[in-house]
């Protein structure tokens, strides 16, 4: 792989000025690497970071349909990368003009991931250099230990789906007024109130003998106050530090819990394993931010490629060229979903709603639809206020807050509908709804979502890791989770026990019965109608994994009833 | 949901259905009068409850490219055919789009070819892997794409897959209206388009498989067997074959020799007068033009063509790959026994250096020879079944066409177990073939806990243990793994 010629970088750093002065920021430096097919055979499993770790699962293709993209729900094949400098890849074939629009839409995307406040713990770490380290580490631990080191990264991969992306955030944005040191949070909060249960004259007195130790002694104040709790309650420091534990347990993702609390990693001749899952935890969290985002990032990245291109001079030689490219981007097909053209559209939906003032409450008061098209307060903010939902917002609230009727109607989108017309002798795909509240149901379906699975301390016996899938409308998929249960028994070096949701056997059958009823007395079956009305019955179930050895027993007595939510 | 034109549709409809029943009826009369002729001879009430699934089961034999609508009629199972439906539709995942894809017209793939590269090294890790009493992680018969024709492109290609804690997608949120979305006009409950579930002939592959260019199964099921023989220690098949390389000899004008022959080869001729010259000095080789009066022919210049006798190997061994595609056989069993089929067939193409002439042939209550392994492959289950009818039809190719005297004869057998007859017949015929076969191969999918009709009769009649160097039966359950069907075939193969 080399570097873009002198020639395309020069029109690569005019295209940098363009940019900003439209309003985009972003660092100065930046790479472009030239990229031949060849190169990306070997790169792309790689998720197109040349520096990441080895791992031989990487050579072989994955299993075609389950597991694509869900295990790899973060398109392997980017353009560009969140690094320091971003980096970029062109392909060796590609003309002048195409080079500067795609070196627009990477402007967008390296402006969108150095503003984005969910990629707030990427912005102060060189992805490129860190991935070089922990590669250097893996490859050392390699020669040491041979396949266990791929053993380790195998099982930690298991569940490094899991890892705790928004407590992570969360720390980093707590602002600085609100920390009180822990103790004090910890006496008056738990200590007095639940553990002392005193009354509110004592609690108060607390307060004030606490405010007045501090404005006598302003440096020492905390340490003076705190030995006087402790004369008086010598089993506070204990009980302290046992709830500082505890916090720390709850707000610790599997990984992380099973890294820290396994007996079997602890041993001093397996502690190099813990260095593994550190690396394998910390690559993970790096793109959980990008995989939350596909469709607003894609859509601010189209919608400044437009904007930039069409008023570069490259342009005025190569309209069709562009003009045949960019329909492919934008393009909405009949049947599915390009995040690319619905981004876009909907960036241009904000942009405009805030140019005309139509996000106050004044415009959603009205309901005469003629009016609303009317409506424009020519206020012109639409460009500082896309720069803020640039800042703020993932693609969960991007696409709930801001897609209302106004937009279904104006881009014509539509739900699909499926059902089987036995009739015909064929599938029909038709025209479910047109409204934005079903649209957007749709659209929450498709975006990424893990599994909430969370560590049960309680009900874990002797030595065992019990774990709580909390049940939030989908089972997990049932062929996975044997061997994913058999490496996190190989890490934690105990029996598992997972506690999940599976539909009721008997359930299912009723409503296949049902639904070859209808089939047969009517000749059609609108499968999703069908689906979305029936409730179906969920148990809950354990699975053990014993000495590579799984079993499972059901839990419930009577099963429970939920929504049954299919899609297919 | 049922409008007025919907109404009459299904009136006509069933009315077709009607006419379409008497029709299979007539057809089928051969299978129905069978089924007549066997309960005067006394059948058990389970037996003729499994006869008349079978019969009542509409589908017909036919090649299609998706699961056709009569696997829900005849499944009953609403799941499981959304499951087998799923990788058809038109969908579109939007993580499926990309930046190099879309902006810039690339798609990365993955060979195959680079992916066997190191294959070796990934099988080594895999043998590994089980010493450490972890399951193995690739997997070999991962069928990409079976084309059509004689050289079909079945392209045997090693995956994996990486196991985690994820939602099973096949269940959506969102109380109601999960689908898809879509842009365009017309109104709600209109439809937009339709992807037929039912039809003649060949469907379409919905399935965005990978290209992989004109692969045979020949060279890609060579890989197969040798991974097989190696990862599995599947044992060498001695020459117990009474058949050593018949050499046959054919004559052809591909030789050259200098100074005489059949045919001057001119262009080899040209080339060796230009360097004649070169070397004598009359040309020098940067003329634009060169004089052809000028140049001298010597006599070894000339270059000919002569017939000369080549060897011609000619093929060693025939294994007839027998299948049941019967009713009953549907989904998993077929699957169990196709894949199984494969993995012999590529295992025997390597012992006899690709030597090996497969035969197919499926069977219900007739059997028929079919020209191809894709055929084989993907024929639609339906009818009842009478198992004697292909072994039967085994001794009959052989005998017609003379086969035993020249080559080494395998016959392997998949099927569920199931038999309209009580076996006599299907013993006679095996008894009949243990006079000419190296070995006879029969596996049976049951479901686990039962022995099925045909493995108690085989039982009974005492032939696998008078003959067990000629003929072994075992079974595998309807979940079985790759390793599984693995251990089966050495099962059948061994000394």
């Amino acid at each position: 792989m080399k570097l873009i010629d002198q020639h395309t970088k020069k029109l690569m750093e005019d295209c940098k000025v363009k940019a900003r002065e439209a309003g985009l920021s972003f660092d100065k430096e930046t790479l472009e690497y030239i990229v031949t097919n060849r190169d990306l055979i070997e790169l792309s499993p790689k998720i197109m970071i040349p520096t990441l770790y080895d791992y031989w699962v990487h050579d072989v293709q994955l299993l075609q349909g389950k597991g694509k993209y869900e295990v790899y729900p973060h398109n392997p094949y980017e353009t560009v990368i969140n690094t320091r400098p971003g980096i970029s890849f062109y392909n060796d074939n590609n003309p002048d003009w195409l080079n500067v629009m795609i070196f627009y839409h990477v402007l967008g995307h390296i402006d969108f991931f150095q503003n984005n406040s969910f990629y707030k713990k990427t912005w102060n770490d060189d992805f490129a250099g860190k991935a070089l380290a922990d590669k250097r580490l893996i490859s050392k631990l390699r020669v040491e230990h041979g396949r266990w080191l791929d053993y380790a990264i195998e099982f930690t991969r298991g569940i490094d789906n899991l890892v705790g992306f928004f407590n992570e955030l969360s720390d980093t944005n707590k602002p600085q007024e609100t920390t009180m040191s822990k103790k004090v949070n910890f006496y008056f909060d738990v200590f007095l109130q639940q553990v002392k249960k005193v009354g509110m004259t004592q609690y108060l007195k607390e307060i004030d003998r606490y405010n007045n130790t501090l404005k006598e002694f302003p440096d020492a104040g905390e340490t003076l106050f705190f030995s006087s709790v402790i004369k008086e309650h010598p089993e506070f420091d204990s009980l302290f530090e046992k709830h500082v534990k505890e916090a720390k347990k709850t707000k610790q993702d599997l990984v992380e819990y099973v890294n820290e609390h396994s007996e079997f990693l602890n041993k001093e001749k397996n502690k190099w394993i813990k260095l593994v899952m550190g690396v394998v935890r910390d690559t993970s969290v790096y793109f959980q931010p990008q995989i939350r985002d596909h469709i607003m990032n894609e859509g601010w990245a189209s919608y400044w490629h437009e904007k930039l291109f069409l008023k570069d001079e490259m342009m005025k030689s190569h309209e069709i060229d562009f003009a045949v490219v960019n329909s492919k981007v934008m393009l909405m097909p009949m049947i599915g979903l390009n995040p690319y053209g619905l981004g876009w559209r909907l960036w241009m939906h904000i942009e405009e709603l805030a140019d005309k003032g139509k996000l106050s409450y004044e415009f959603q008061k009205i309901t005469d639809s003629k009016e609303r098209k009317k409506y424009d307060k020519k206020l012109g903010k639409g460009m500082e206020f896309i720069l803020q939902v640039r800042e703020n917002f993932n693609d969960a609230m991007f696409v709930n807050t801001f897609i209302d009727q106004d937009f279904m109607d104006k881009h014509n989108l539509f739900v699909v509908g499926k059902r089987i017309n036995a009739i015909k002798g064929v599938l029909e795909y038709y025209i479910r709804s047109r409204s934005a509240e079903e649209y957007k149901k749709m659209l929450n379906d498709h975006l990424y979502h893990p599994p909430h699975i969370s560590v049960d301390e309680s009900k874990a016996k002797e030595g065992e890791l019990y774990i709580n899938h909390h049940f939030e409308g989908k089972p997990l998929y049932a062929k996975f989770i044997p061997m994913t249960m058999m490496g996190l028994e190989y890490l934690w070096g105990n029996t598992i026990k997972l506690e999940t949701s599976e539909i009721d056997p008997h359930d299912a059958q009723r409503i296949n019965a049902e639904a070859m009823e209808i089939l047969y007395s009517t000749g059609i079956l609108d499968i999703d109608e069908f689906l979305s009305k029936q409730k179906v019955k969920y148990q809950r179930v354990l699975y053990t994994m014993q000495d590579k050895y799984l079993s499972k027993e059901i839990l419930d007595e009577e099963p429970k009833q939920h929504d049954l939510l299919l899609r297919w | 949901m049922c409008g007025k034109n919907d109404r009459i549709l299904l009136h006509t409809r069933r009315r077709q259905l009607k006419t379409a029943n008497l029709e299979c009826n007539m057809t089928k009369s051969k299978a129905w009068k069978l089924y007549e002729s066997l309960k005067k001879k006394g059948l058990l009430p389970e037996q003729e409850q499994k006869i008349l699934q079978e019969l009542k089961y509409k589908g017909k034999h036919k090649i299609l490219g998706y699961p056709p609508l009569s696997h829900l009629e005849a499944s009953g199972d609403l799941f499981y055919y959304l499951q087998e439906l799923q990788p058809y539709l038109l969908n579109t995942n939007p993580q499926k789009y990309n930046d190099l894809a879309i902006l810039q017209g690339m798609k990365p793939k993955q060979s195959a070819h680079y992916a066997l590269q190191t294959l070796d090294e990934l099988l080594e890790r895999d043998k590994q892997r089980e010493k450490d009493g972890f399951p193995t992680k690739i997997k070999l018969g991962k069928i990409v794409k079976p084309g059509k024709g004689k050289k079909g492109k079945i392209i045997v290609v090693p995956v994996t897959s990486e196991d985690k804690f994820i939602h099973d997608d096949k269940f959506g949120m969102g109380g109601m209206g999960e689908g898809e979305g879509g842009t365009g006009e017309g109104e709600e409950g209109e439809v937009i388009g339709e992807q037929p579930l039912q039809g003649e002939g060949e469907g379409e592959d919905g399935e965005a498989g990978q290209e992989e260019g004109d692969h045979s199964i020949e060279s890609k099921a060579y890989e197969l067997g040798r991974i097989l023989t190696q990862r599995f220690d599947l044992p060498n098949l001695k020459e117990k074959g009474k058949k050593s390389a018949v050499k046959q000899y054919t004559y052809d004008l591909t030789d050259k020799h200098r100074g005489h022959g059949q045919i001057l080869d001119k262009k080899a001729t040209l080339e060796e007068i230009i360097e004649t010259n070169l070397g004598l000095g009359n040309i020098t080789g940067n003329e634009e033009e060169i004089d052809t009066t000028n140049l001298i022919v010597s006599p070894r210049d000339k270059i000919y063509r002569i017939l000369s006798r080549e060897v011609q190997y000619q093929s060693q061994a025939i294994v007839f790959l027998l299948r049941d595609y019967s009713g009953s056989m549907y989904g998993k069993p077929t699957e169990l026994v196709c894949t199984q089929h494969l993995f012999i067939y590529a295992w025997l193409l390597y012992q006899y250096e690709k030597l090996v002439t497969p035969r197919f042939i499926v069977h219900d209550t007739e059997a028929k020879e079919v020209p191809d392994f894709h055929t084989y492959y993907n024929l639609i289950v339906a009818g009842g079944t009478s198992v004697y009818t292909a072994f039967q039809k085994v001794n009959e190719l052989v005998e017609k066409e003379n086969l035993a005297k020249d080559y080494n004869i395998y016959v392997f057998y998949g099927g569920d177990g199931e038999d309209w007859y009580d076996g006599t017949e299907t013993v006679n015929e095996i008894k009949k073939m243990l006079t000419y076969t190296n070995r006879i191969g029969m596996t049976i999918i049951n479901d686990g806990y039962n022995d099925s009709a045909v493995e108690k009769y085989m039982r009974n009649s005492g032939l696998l243990e008078t003959n067990e160097s000629l003929i072994r039966m075992n079974s595998l359950s309807q979940n079985a793994t790759e390793d599984k069907i693995i251990k089966s075939i050495i099962d059948l193969v061994s000394e």
